[in-house]
């Protein structure tokens, strides 16, 4: 692993890209130090793939500058970085053998027969593919196809892994497992992973550290907690889960933190999100906070859907003010009828509103 | 045994054989009128000679230096323009591949294709003649003259009409195997530290060998038919009497279809000798789909 120890930190340094007259990524800074996991996460189109395909050397910037500690890197080409590379189609060599597509780095370095086999015998072993290693790519199950791929990328020992949607081919139940997989061979190797994925629930898991993207900016950065219980802006909250959106008026701060607002005629507490909040705000709320409370207590709504999830039951009501309402439930409620729903204080986060 | 209570058309679908099957009809018995009876006419004539001996024709042909020859000139023309066109067809297609205004550039280059080879080698005639734009030209700049450059009525008049009427088709296969090679494959070798010349001999060239194979096959049996620019732009007596015009002559000159007959048998079997020759070799290469992964 000797070149993994020898950096410290990569440093994107106001990195954009543009295509013609569209700009897919803009002023993308961030500084990453070894060890981290990092996940960008977005929605389609929101310049993911262009910032790991800049960071990889597949895609020239347009503006600022990449640093692996002080050694300027996006002035390389693709060959002399060094990054691995695992791709959303895994992108495996149709007729080479698992080990010679394992080994193609390494020959591609000049390292000689024994070091190479070694090592490679060393990268089947982490990817538990011992069995596998003289087939063909075609003979493997797509699962096996995602480890050969992680594999090669390993091989050379990067400085960094760079993985593009990895597990977006793979069924649900192989996606667990290789999600498993993917943190543990992050944390044999020890070096940095910048894994793109659009699962929210991917991120979360995997990631020391996320990044939102949205329309090629940065929305926010954090921890998967932080970004969980305190996205900082209204996307970052879509993308996060909190699917009820609010909105409320007559806002009025309750001490340093907390906020007072109406929504449909009924008064709410939440907690502020940004200092200093009146007037028209926008609330909050995930799905699985919002529940049936007694008449009156909060917002009066009708029942328009309800779905057997298991261990409880997931509805969809339409509020008085015509808003959609997503939220959980004990038990089977009928449709159409009237019902309020209410979430604690702590959970409903309250945003500035959109002005006018 | 089959259960005989499973109606027969149901048991005859499960072999493939249906309604649909039936429209495989037409093409079949068109093959049949214009293949397969003139070929078995023709193997059967070829072994009846005008002398009454079996194999008086076939005797002749590898008797004659005048005959057996054309063979030699024939391969002598077809094998360099096919690997010339291919070589050339190679780099284009990688380009081309690239390009955002592909279909505009591939129109371009396959028009020759549609002017057809007679009108090609008029062109060509007027064109690359002594009194040409091209001979005039060079004189122009000093570079050679009507008397020391000859590219018409000779080796090189056929050579470069098969290249202009032969290199679309070969660019249009070749560009078809190139593309149907998934981009990331490429990617993929960069990142892990393939130069572009290793790339290519790599992971391009493997993938590409089996359709470069069959490209090579067909451009191969077009330019080992030539006919018309033979005859128009080279020196059907000598260096460019390739094997068609030898049964052309036996055919139309001597009126011996039976000769005729027997010198088409042996080009038809000296061209799969050079085509079962190549897809063999196809088999030293991988042969599966040339994609990164499974859909």
């Amino acid at each position: 692993m000797a070149l993994s120890d020898s950096f410290k930190t990569l440093r994107l340094d106001s990195v954009g890209r543009a295509f013609g007259a569209m700009q897919a990524l803009h002023n993308f800074s961030i500084e990453i130090k070894r060890g981290e996991f990092i996940a960008l996460l977005g929605p389609s189109g929101c310049g993911k793939s262009t910032a790991l395909n800049c960071i990889s050397g597949l895609l020239p910037t347009t503006s600022g500058s990449i640093w692996l500690d002080d050694k300027r890197i996006d002035t390389l080409a693709v060959e002399d970085r060094g990054f691995g590379m695992v791709f959303q189609n895994y992108a495996l060599f149709p007729h080479m053998t698992v080990r010679a597509n394992i080994g193609f780095g390494l020959k591609m370095r000049d390292v000689p027969k024994e070091a190479r086999e070694k090592r490679v015998d060393e990268a089947i072993r982490t990817v538990r593919l011992e069995s596998q290693a003289h087939k063909l790519p075609g003979q493997l199950s797509g699962g096996q196809q995602q480890r050969v791929a992680i594999a090669r990328a390993i091989a050379i020992d990067p400085p960094l892994v760079l993985m593009d949607e990895p597990l977006s081919n793979l069924d649900a139940k192989l996606r667990l497992e290789m999600r498993q997989e993917i943190r543990r061979i992050h944390q044999s190797l020890g070096s940095v992973t910048i894994y793109v994925t659009h699962d929210q629930d991917e991120a979360l898991s995997l990631a020391d550290r996320i990044v939102v993207l949205r329309d090629g900016m940065i929305r926010q950065v954090g921890t998967p907690e932080e970004l969980y219980k305190r996205p900082a802006s209204l996307d970052v909250a879509a993308f996060m889960g909190f699917r009820n959106r609010l909105s409320g008026q007559n806002a009025q701060m309750v001490g340093q933190h907390d906020v007072r607002f109406s929504a449909c005629g009924v008064a709410l507490q939440g907690v502020a999100m940004a200092p200093h909040l009146s007037g028209s705000v926008v609330a909050a709320i995930r799905p699985d906070d919002l529940v049936p409370v007694a008449a009156g207590e909060g917002l009066a709504a009708s029942v328009e859907a309800i779905e057997y999830r298991g261990h409880d039951y997931f509805g969809v009501a339409r509020a008085t003010d015509g808003t959609e309402l997503f939220f959980r439930s004990t038990a089977p409620l009928a449709t159409g009828l009237s019902i309020a729903l209410g979430a604690e204080p702590s959970k409903i986060l309250v945003y500035p509103g959109e002005t006018p | 045994m089959s259960d005989a209570s499973i109606p027969l058309s149901v048991r005859l679908k499960a072999q493939g054989l249906d309604g649909v099957t039936l429209l495989v009809l037409p093409a079949a018995l068109l093959l049949l009128a214009l293949f397969v009876y003139p070929f078995s006419y023709g193997f059967i004539l070829s072994f009846r000679p005008k002398d009454g001996s079996w194999l008086g024709n076939y005797t002749k042909f590898f008797s004659d230096p005048f005959l057996y020859d054309t063979i030699k000139t024939t391969l002598a023309i077809a094998l360099p323009v096919t690997i010339m066109n291919l070589l050339a067809a190679i780099p284009v297609a990688f380009r081309v591949r690239l390009m955002r205004h592909q279909r505009l550039i591939t129109t371009i280059l396959v028009l020759p294709i549609t002017l057809g080879t007679v009108l090609v080698a008029e062109g060509m005639l007027n064109y690359f003649g002594p009194q040409g734009w091209f001979i005039r030209t060079l004189t122009l700049f000093g570079l050679g003259s009507a008397s020391s450059i000859k590219l018409v009525h000779n080796y090189w008049g056929v050579f470069l009409s098969l290249v202009i009427t032969g290199f679309p088709f070969t660019f249009l296969l070749t560009l078809s195997y190139v593309s149907g090679i998934d981009v990331a494959l490429e990617n993929a070798a960069a990142t892990l530290g393939a130069r572009a010349a290793a790339r290519f001999r790599l992971i391009f060239l493997p993938l590409l060998a089996p359709g470069l194979a069959i490209t090579f096959c067909l451009s191969f049996v077009q330019a080992y038919s030539v006919f018309p620019s033979a005859v128009l732009l080279g020196a059907p007596a000598g260096p460019t009497r390739v094997i068609s015009i030898a049964a052309y002559e036996a055919a139309f000159e001597q009126y011996d279809y039976s000769l005729a007959s027997a010198i088409a048998m042996i080009m038809g079997f000296t061209q799969l000798a050079v085509v079962i020759v190549v897809l063999m070799s196809r088999n030293l290469f991988y042969r599966g789909p040339a994609a990164g992964a499974k859909g």
